[in-house]
């Protein structure tokens, strides 16, 4: 509970003017590459090869003669629209990016950088973490709309190699039964995801005390913590909107 | 001028800082000495305000930074150079990037203003020349230099150098204090060196406070703390063979 007071005090300290916008633009740039553009890798193999299990585990149970023939790619995109895409990757981004932020900063913290920001009359937190949240806030949509494409288009490759569907019966399902709304959900979530990774990771960062240790105890912490953070602002998100 | 008025600050059952007050003059290296563990960084984190004092008064130039909100800190932060012990250079910036740091925050110089006072600033430390280089790619005695460029970047009106010559060969300790009590007197700053090297004490201490038990113990000069009979000081000056041969041949001399 006192972490949890702490989260919130510092998160009023983030969200403060900061000292030069020209500044804050400039790492928010830094930002949007490290936490976005180099994530593209990861999130790109990771969709393809999740598109292609979803697709093939769900062909593999499609003994029924009364399934048409379309629902393999129905459930592929519903499935990754709805969950894979906005969670799974929001999970792995929590891992690859809530690590990284933690130990930049904790590391930062523990090698007296911060106390030099802050006796120079800088606002750290607002200037370590304001464009980190910003880039995840606006990026992480991106990653995910990215995802979700490569996830579908992964899908259509294992099936296709494997012969087990045609590429018309595989469209006809991604496009039967699609609701825009799905897309709208799946965002809302990914950005509530972004937010969390970022300021999570930033708070066990941001207050590590002791040394090289500490900060690599603060960086699974990190990760832990958020990716239960995930898991709650799921089910609650997933009550609120779609329920 | 810094004052520090009736000072205590405990952490939990911890009582570090007991009641202390000094003052610490302008266009003078005031040197903060004591054994490990004795609250003279607590006291100087207080003095900045990275620790929050429990009761008492920090003024600079009269204005009492313990009342002052987070902005009003700022401003006052804004006239504090500070010299890390571990030298706390950024380390995804050059040499130029970590000196032009304060002045792209906190001031309206062009570029080219800012460049000159780059060059100026790493000229004064003997760095010229060294604006594109990494802190990784420089040694201990370098990373300490740029700190002290850093430091004075923004013409301040107060330094504050937490060991300076920690980790620094003996030759380059003696640079570094040179090179603290020149800008000292060339600029007119209150100049606050927290140290427990005798060597900075008997070269650079134009004023000297001894904290000892979270308490300001004793209050001299570079001069004084060699002859005080006071025996808590006794034991931390004399404590290397050194000095101990010093005293016995200052003793014979006496006879």
């Amino acid at each position: 509970m006192k972490n949890i007071g702490k989260y919130i005090l510092m998160l009023k300290v983030v969200f403060t003017k900061p000292n030069k916008w020209r500044v804050f633009f400039e790492r928010l740039i830094e930002e949007l590459n490290g936490i976005g553009i180099n994530s593209l890798p990861i999130v790109a193999l990771m969709s393809a090869f999740m598109g292609g299990v979803i697709a093939l585990q769900t062909a593999s149970n499609m003994s029924s003669p009364l399934l048409p023939a379309y629902t393999i790619g129905y459930i592929t995109q519903s499935s990754t629209i709805l969950e894979f895409s906005p969670t799974i990757i929001s999970l792995i981004l929590a891992g690859k990016i809530g690590s990284n932020i933690a130990s930049e900063i904790g590391t930062m913290r523990v090698t007296e950088q911060i106390d030099a920001l802050e006796i120079m009359g800088v606002n750290s937190l607002n200037f370590l973490v304001l464009p980190k949240i910003t880039a995840a806030v606006l990026f992480f949509p991106i990653l995910v709309i990215f995802s979700m494409a490569l996830s579908m288009f992964g899908g259509w490759m294992s099936l296709v190699l494997s012969d087990l569907s045609t590429t018309e019966e595989y469209v006809l399902g991604l496009r039967t039964f699609f609701d825009p709304f799905n897309i709208k959900y799946a965002l809302t979530k990914t950005v509530v995801f972004g937010f969390l990774i970022v300021s999570v990771s930033s708070f066990y960062g941001y207050y590590v005390t002791g040394g090289s240790l500490d900060v690599g105890r603060a960086s699974t912490q990190a990760v832990v913590s958020s990716s239960v953070a995930i898991l709650i602002a799921n089910f609650l998100l997933t009550q609120m909107i779609l329920l | 001028m810094v004052e520090v008025i009736n000072v205590n600050k405990s952490f939990g059952e911890n009582h570090v800082l007991d009641d202390v007050s000094a003052q610490f003059e302008k266009g003078k290296v005031n040197l903060i000495i004591g054994q490990s563990g004795q609250g003279k960084s607590v006291l100087a984190k207080c003095m900045v305000g990275l620790h929050e004092v429990d009761s008492g008064q920090i003024l600079y130039d009269g204005r009492d930074f313990t009342q002052l909100n987070r902005y009003e800190r700022s401003k006052i932060r804004q006239e504090i150079g500070m010299l890390f012990q571990g030298s706390a250079l950024f380390d995804s910036m050059t040499v130029e990037g970590n000196i032009m740091f304060p002045l792209i925050m906190f001031t309206k110089m062009t570029k080219g203003e800012m460049k000159k006072r780059v060059d100026f600033c790493l000229e004064r430390v003997n760095l010229s020349g060294k604006n594109n280089l990494f802190p990784s790619e420089c040694s201990g005695g370098m990373q300490k230099r740029i700190g002290i460029a850093r430091a004075i970047s923004m013409n301040p009106q107060y330094l504050y150098c937490d060991e300076p010559n920690s980790g620094l060969d003996p030759q380059t300790s003696i640079l570094i204090d040179g090179l603290i009590k020149d800008i000292t007197s060339e600029y007119q700053m209150t100049t606050i060196v927290i140290t427990h090297d005798m060597n900075s004490v008997i070269e650079i201490g134009d004023s000297v406070i001894f904290i000892y038990e979270g308490k300001n113990w004793w209050q001299g000069n570079r001069e004084s703390i060699i002859t005080t009979d006071n025996p808590e000081i006794g034991n931390f000056v004399y404590a290397s063979q050194f000095m101990k041969d010093i005293r016995t041949s200052m003793q014979e001399k006496r006879g």
